[in-house]
């Protein structure tokens, strides 16, 4: 009935169709998994249960909280209004400092405990990264 | 005074715009020549700009405080080398250095179009003419490098001590020379477009500027790389940081643009989709610049957060899509339609290959670098995109990515078939073998490891024998090629065989593994130009009874008062021995981060060896096939 070109063509359509979908499926479902979100102090004490999931809490580093020994780095983060202990070995980036603002990536051991398994490098000392400015504006 | 002259000569150029798109209106209607003063015209306008930049050099030279950049971003006891670098570490100056590419390359191409019609020239000239005048009104209206201020400040704020590095100092002309080249691509696709002159001839003509701002490009990308590998003391050399990927971008759409070219140039075929690729690398490269510039993307690029900046680009942006949009829908002929019967095993057919892969990859970066902002936008949720998201949808693919990459080039136009069957296998089984036993020998995941090395080492081999095979008759394509594999290549085991630990220490302390010992010798401090330094010492004693030992320092500036620390990196054939250092406020210890990252040097040599294919291509006179 139709011709083989015609056919071929359809086929070909179909293919790059059926690509398509696929990488967006893929694309959209790979974000789900990888985003890490990010929380301020007050907003993982409102949390309802304690997620497993890979986050980001931002604030100031605590002044006088910071205690270190061989092995791991302790401080607080505070967004002013509610305060998280965090545990952390790792390399510290330069701009850590008491006072400062910081984000920690890690997991939630409870409300309280955040054990961080990154600290994130900042450029320069006036930079605050936007969420905390946020978090800190908030208040 | 150099600031009052660099302001005029920056008003002069403008005005200078002005009059070229008179003169070339004129000659496009009356006579059938190109009137040859219109290059006269444009190297002036080059010659202001460049007296307007050097204007602002001089005013960092001589720390002329009067000049607010100057005063932002200088400061008296920087070394000189420094100082003159600063002038485009900044908003402003990097603008005008922008501004300079622009018309450098304009009239760049006029003397080198000289065989081309009266009309494609032209309009060609009239399209960067738009682009040129947009930058100066940006410049002059929103971020002029030469604003005064009084009274005048004995002092300078500084520069960002980061910046204050040699690879950073040429990064950003390098990258410009890249970002900005394809501004030519785009201003001449346009150009072509509307005089329906796509054609081989054009292909073959554009292919040399496709080149030259590619070869930029990857060059401007390496060096950023390999800054952020031993200034940013993460030891990393990419981090999928959405100012990485906003450069990422218009170099896949480059990549793929002048493969495409390729297939123009011997076939006449994909012309819609070489426009709309010429479109979008420029539409790229702009778009890098306003979400760095516009404070969305936070980073060490993002100069200062001018709302006003944002929106003008944002706008500008908007204006040149709508135009080129309105010239491809409007002007664009379709050639001869029968030339898109590609058959499924020939040259043509693995280049769009590689197009669609080249596209999925782009995609991906594209959405991971703006789904954050939208998400921001719409539900106010922050979140971040990380490696695993890349790593997750970018390595399955690159393992079909570099078969095609190893198959395509033996291909022959229009229809062929595949000669030596025997050959292609035994090198895949082989790179089987071998990739086999590497990963079973190191105990990481088997099967994901051994498919992407079996890939990556067949592309490496063949790309090898036909480096022997065919008497240097396709080399340029044949060495970045090979390039490209080197470079997956000790990307993949630099990953696998990398290892690192962090301790906090203190003077005297030692550190045992199972594998070496450091031990912290002590710390000596030194005074230099525009910054104390503190110098640790630190013995490696390796199991085999070797020692090596790395100094790495923390730099204490003096303005901005700000602490880095520099990493000292020990550089061998086989590996790197990384350390840096870090004191932790009001304690005793120093955070040490010591790292042995195999084969970094491999690294950057594979991409100069891709680049060195682009600059071979450049200067060949023929395509072969």
């Amino acid at each position: 009935m139709y011709g083989k070109k015609v056919k071929l063509r359809f086929f070909f359509v179909l293919l790059i169709l059926f690509i398509l979908i696929l990488s967006v499926f893929l694309i959209l479902k790979s974000l789900e998994e990888n985003v890490v979100y990010f929380q301020s102090p007050t907003e993982i004490k409102t949390l309802s249960e304690i997620d497993k999931k890979k986050i980001r809490v931002g604030g100031m580093v605590k002044t006088n909280s910071v205690s270190v020994n061989e092995k791991e780095v302790k401080f607080i983060i505070t967004d002013l209004k509610n305060e998280i202990n965090v545990t952390y070995s790792g390399a510290i980036p330069n701009l850590f400092s008491e006072g400062k603002g910081v984000v920690a990536e890690g997991y939630l051991k409870d409300k309280n405990f955040f054990l961080a398994t990154k600290i994130l490098a900042k450029h320069d000392e006036n930079y605050m990264p936007p969420e905390v400015k946020a978090a800190l504006e908030e208040k | 005074m150099a600031s009052l002259i660099g302001f005029y000569s920056l008003v002069f150029g403008l005005f200078f715009s002005f009059l070229i798109i008179l003169f070339s209106i004129k000659n496009l209607r009356n006579t059938n020549v190109f009137n040859n003063n219109l290059i006269s015209l444009t190297f002036l306008q080059f010659l202001f700009v460049i007296i307007s930049f050097f204007g602002l050099v001089i005013s960092f030279i001589n720390s002329d405080f009067s000049n607010a950049t100057v005063f932002n971003h200088s400061h008296t006891t920087i070394p000189l080398f420094y100082k003159i670098s600063g002038t485009w570490g900044n908003h402003e100056g990097s603008l005008l250095l922008w501004l300079v590419v622009l018309t450098l390359f304009i009239f760049l191409f006029l003397l080198k179009s000289k065989n081309q019609t009266k009309q494609y020239r032209i309009l060609t000239l009239l399209f960067q003419q738009i682009i040129i005048i947009g930058f100066f009104i940006f410049i002059i209206k929103t971020s002029n490098p030469f604003d005064y201020i009084f009274p005048v400040p004995n002092e300078g704020l500084g520069l960002n001590p980061i910046l204050q590095d040699p690879a950073l100092a040429i990064h950003p002309p390098i990258l410009y020379l890249g970002y900005v080249g394809s501004s030519i691509i785009f201003s001449s696709t346009l150009a072509a477009t509307s005089t329906n002159y796509i054609s081989k001839e054009w292909a073959k003509h554009i292919k040399q500027w496709i080149l030259i701002s590619w070869i930029f490009l990857t060059l401007g990308i390496l060096l950023g790389s390999i800054w952020a590998y031993y200034e940013l003391g993460w030891g990393g050399f990419w981090f999928w940081d959405p100012v990485e990927n906003v450069s990422l971008m218009p170099w896949l759409a480059l990549t793929t643009l002048f493969h495409c070219i390729l297939v123009l140039e011997k076939r006449l075929a994909l012309t819609s989709w070489i426009v709309i690729l010429s479109i979008s690398t420029f539409t790229l490269s702009m778009s890098g610049t306003f979400l760095v510039r516009s404070g969305i993307l936070n980073s060490v690029h993002t100069f200062a957060n001018d709302p006003d900046r944002g929106l003008f680009i944002l706008i500008f942006l908007f204006c040149l899509i709508f135009l080129s949009l309105f010239v491809f829908l409007f002007f664009f002929k379709a050639k001869n339609e029968n030339t898109y019967n590609f058959f499924w095993l020939s040259k043509e057919t693995s280049i769009l290959i590689n197009n669609w892969f080249m596209m999925y990859f782009l995609t991906v970066v594209l959405v991971g670098t703006v789904y954050p902002i939208f998400l921001e936008v719409i539900t106010s949720e922050k979140i971040s995109v990380g490696p695993p998201f890349y790593n997750k949808l970018i390595i399955p693919f690159l393992v079909p990515f570099l078969f095609a990459m190893a198959i395509g080039p033996k291909l022959k136009w229009i229809k062929s078939d595949l000669k030596n069957k025997f050959n292609l296998l035994f090198f895949l089984i082989i790179s089987f073998f071998i990739s086999a036993l590497i990963v079973k020998k190191f105990n990481v995941n088997f099967l994901v490891n051994t498919i992407l090395m079996t890939s990556v080492f067949y592309l490496f081999f063949s790309t090898l024998r036909d480096f022997f095979i065919s008497k240097l008759k396709n080399l340029a394509q044949n060495v970045a090629h090979f390039g490209f594999s080197l470079l997956i290549l000790s990307i993949l085991l630099n990953n696998i065989f990398s290892s690192e630990i962090i301790a906090n220490l203190k003077v005297g302390d030692t550190y045992e593994t199972e594998k070496f010992k450091i031990s912290f010798e002590n710390i000596k401090q030194k005074k230099e130009q525009n910054f104390e330094v503190i110098i640790g010492k630190f013995n490696i004693e390796f199991l085999n009874g070797d020692v090596e030992t790395l100094r790495p320092e923390l730099r204490i500036y003096n303005q901005p008062n700000i602490v880095t620390s520099e990493a000292d990196i020990k550089t061998n054939l086989l590996k790197d021995s990384f350390i840096t250092m870090n004191l932790v406020q009001n304690q005793n210890y120093f955070n040490i981060r010591y790292q042995i990252k195999p084969f970094m040097i491999w690294i950057w040599l594979s991409v100069l060896l891709i680049s060195f294919g682009g600059l071979k291509s450049l200067f060949k006179k023929k395509y072969e096939n």
